[in-house]
């Protein structure tokens, strides 16, 4: 009988913790079938981070760290800085990244570290239980910002693939969402681009993810992927933001 | 044998370098040398400094309280670290720069006109050896070849160019100190 | 290798690490150390390894993990407040069991404090520092030959008992000349480093982390971390003496410290009083058993530190009121004298206690 559908070599077959609808799933799944295609999971490790990703390890059949929170990059350079022929990359959620690890992104991605950064947007703390995020959007509540978010006192969301892609070091840059077959289609291309410009030794790549949280945002799992559609992609436009690299590497 | 002195003056009059010199011209001759510097943001404004000592046994506290000699190349280090001299110590001054003197008690004083012996000699960079060339003289710590010698490993390469103009600088200055 | 040359403390640790086969260095700018980072950015490139200078002491400390994690020689170093930001890194290499080298080149504190040296960060290095229950091997020079010696070991202590290894040292010695001889290290047969994480090529994966979110897995780990640290505690206690065997006063001290207590020995000796020197060279695992035997031989001891109080309790430990114990120190970067240490031997000697 021909198997036409099965697990990637790269996900183990440990039942995820991840709740009913969220997309941690389907984007795991992308970095696996990225993983087996390139045929790289024998020189892969991953850095997990602190958040819903923070037991990733168990879940990928690679080497895998557990990074302090924020600190998934600097955690990266040290090791492919140490073993530059490996293929490292960062799960990390927008707390993680764009709040307490700030600084560490932002460096990573001026230097160009050949790093491959998976970056889960759902503008919430899901770990925590639904704390407003730096990438919560205006007049989104949360258990924070219960009155919505207010741009007078908690400040703008980030944009963080157009910060980012400002920095000279960056060689690929691009936002996608899982909420339809096409865009899975297209969110796994951008990560297999993302994969092979750190193969190719281009420089630092990143993929943002607008991803799903229907238990803190309190919506059915169908909800929640038309709320990613209809406010989330319209703040955070899809699409590449990739910059040619300044210097020759 | 133990000398712990003091070398201190403005930044950029080079006493680090005097200080370094006698370290290691005292390391070549086989004693027990340390060498502690100042640093940070005094260095830019008042007075640099360092501590040196050099012993016929090993150096246990490389901090130096109470010298047995001072180079002191302006009127702020002299007045900071004359009252620490010991009894029976030298003071090595540079009175280019340093007019009046108090009175200490038990204590050699040197007057060197350093700044002017180096305009002599062409270049007020040199002051620095002058007053360490009165000094060597006066205490013999140290042979001035071996301080030559010390030079020509501390000075890059490039700048070998000026070790006939140190070597003349000392001498100078050895000839007051000798006196 | 066995001429002399006159090197600065903080150049000495440099050069040691090169010695001792370090390749990687993760590193901020900080005073009184930059030194050491300005030296490896020149050496490194010379020798093949990798100098970064990280965005902050948190990035640097993690960059140091992810190293370590691959299984590189890695070293940090920094000052105090740089050394307080580094905690998260070092519970979590203590909790993973990671081989690094870390130096503190203390300063006076609290907060910014100042630049000159001090030994206020004895409780951070010794007791804990980030959270957790976790030790730090804590070695403590007090020379510059001692600095580059005692930096050599350090790398192989790590790697025997993955763990990570503080230098703890201050701004005087960071900053001072002496003579060194540059030895090569002695071979000894390391561990494999099999749990790197490097790619899981022909083996299962490898996972480093600290995270046991079952009580009882955390609760055993933590226990296996404390047969690590018996062995330890059983096989590398280190201190010296000098002039301790006759001695009625017996000075404690370690670091710059002890240079200070020793001139202040041979003054007291000079007038007849019997004073001599306890010096613990590792802080933890601390000498207790070896100072209490030592101390038992003595009238009274007197500690010595440029901190308010601090290794004092060690020594309180290790005599627990066997012999009187007194107390002198400078602070805030200020450093005793040995004539101001040598009037308290005489008053206490004075006052027979």
């Amino acid at each position: 009988m021909r198997q036409v559908f099965g697990r990637p070599k790269s996900l183990t077959d440990a039942p995820t913790h991840y709740c009913p609808g969220c997309s941690h799933g389907i984007i795991h799944r992308l970095i696996a079938e990225v993983i087996d295609e390139l045929d790289v999971r024998e020189n892969t490790v991953g850095i997990a981070p602190v958040g819903c990703g923070v037991l990733a390890y168990d879940y990928f059949d690679c080497d895998f760290v557990e990074a302090s929170h924020g600190r998934a990059p600097a955690v990266a350079t040290g090791i492919k800085r140490t073993v530059p022929d490996s293929v490292v990359f960062c799960y990390q959620g927008d707390g993680d990244l764009a709040s307490i690890g700030a600084a560490e992104i932002i460096h990573a991605a001026t230097r160009g570290e050949k790093i491959t950064v998976v970056f889960v947007n759902n503008a919430t703390y899901g770990m925590t239980g639904g704390q407003m995020a730096p990438t919560t959007l205006l007049g989104q509540k949360t258990t924070t910002s219960p009155r919505g978010r207010d741009a007078g006192s908690a400040g703008y969301p980030i944009r963080v693939a157009e910060l980012l892609s400002s920095l000279s070091g960056v060689a690929y840059i691009s936002r996608v969402s899982v909420t339809s077959p096409a865009n899975v289609i297209k969110a796994k291309r951008a990560l297999k681009e993302a994969f092979k410009v750190q193969i190719n030794k281009k420089g630092f790549s990143l993929v943002e993810f607008l991803s799903t949280c229907p238990i803190n945002w309190g919506m059915s799992p169908l909800e929640a992927m038309k709320w990613v559609d209809e406010k989330m992609s319209v703040y955070y436009p899809l699409g590449d933001y990739t910059q040619v690299p300044e210097v020759s590497r | 044998m133990q000398e712990e002195i003091i070398f201190a003056g403005f930044g950029g009059q080079g006493v680090m370098l005097l200080g370094r010199l006698v370290t290691y011209a005292g390391m070549m001759e086989g004693a027990n040398v340390s060498w502690m510097p100042s640093y940070g943001p005094e260095m830019r404004g008042g007075t640099a400094n360092c501590q040196v000592v050099v012993s016929s046994k090993k150096v246990s506290s490389p901090l130096v309280t109470e010298p047995t000699s001072l180079v002191a190349l302006n009127k702020p280090s002299l007045d900071k670290f004359a009252p620490w001299v010991r009894r029976g110590g030298l003071i090595v001054y540079n009175s280019s720069l340093i007019e009046s003197l108090p009175v200490w008690d038990n204590v050699r004083v040197l007057a060197v006109p350093a700044n002017d012996i180096a305009n002599e000699l062409g270049d007020l960079r040199i002051a620095n050896m002058v007053a360490l060339g009165a000094y060597l003289a006066a205490t013999k710590v140290v042979a001035g070849d071996t301080v030559l010698d010390a030079l020509k490993k501390v000075l890059p390469e490039r700048h070998h160019g000026l070790i006939p103009l140190n070597r003349q600088a000392l001498a100078c200055g050895e000839a007051i100190g000798a006196q | 290798m066995s001429e002399k040359v006159l090197m600065k403390g903080n150049e000495a640790i440099a050069e040691g690490a090169i010695l001792a086969g370090c390749r990687h260095f993760f590193g901020y700018p900080i005073t009184p150390q930059n030194e050491i980072p300005e030296y490896m950015s020149r050496r490194m490139p010379e020798v093949g390894g990798v100098f970064l200078q990280a965005e902050s002491e948190v990035a640097g400390g993690n960059m140091v993990y992810g190293a370590a994690c691959a299984g590189a020689r890695v070293m940090t170093t920094s000052s105090s407040p740089g050394i307080s930001l580094m905690q998260e890194a070092i519970s979590y290499m203590a909790g993973a069991e990671l081989p690094c080298v870390l130096v503190n080149i203390v300063r006076g504190g609290p907060g910014l404090g100042g630049i000159q040296g001090a030994q206020s960060d004895y409780f951070q290095a010794t007791k804990g520092g980030g959270h957790g229950d976790y030790r730090l091997i804590v070695l403590a020079p007090s020379s510059v030959q001692e600095l580059m010696d005692l930096t050599i070991e350090a790398f192989d202590l790590a790697d025997i008992y993955r763990n990570p290894v503080m230098i703890l040292g201050d701004a005087i010695l960071g900053q001072m000349m002496e003579p060194v001889v540059l030895r090569e290290r002695s071979k000894i047969n390391l561990p494999p480093k099999t749990w790197a994480t490097i790619g899981a090529k022909g083996r299962p994966k490898n996972i480093i982390s600290s995270l046991r979110l079952d009580p009882g897995e955390l609760e055993k780990h933590n226990l296996a971390l404390q047969e690590k640290y018996k062995r330890i505690t059983d096989e590398q206690v280190r201190y010296t003496t000098y002039m301790a065997s006759d001695a009625e006063t017996l000075l404690v001290a370690y670091g710059t410290s002890a240079r200070v207590a020793q001139a202040a020995i041979d003054m007291a000796r000079e007038r007849g009083l019997k004073a001599g020197l306890f010096r613990p060279v590792s802080l933890w695992p601390f000498p207790y058993d070896d100072l209490k035997t030592i101390a038992l031989g003595s009238r009274r001891v007197l500690t010595v530190e440029m901190s308010h109080g601090q290794m004092i309790e060690d020594v309180r430990l290790a005599i627990l009121g066997g012999r009187p114990i007194h107390f002198y120190c400078r602070t805030g970067g200020m450093t005793p004298t040995p004539r101001e240490v040598l009037n308290e031997i005489e008053r206490i000697v004075e006052e027979g206690i």
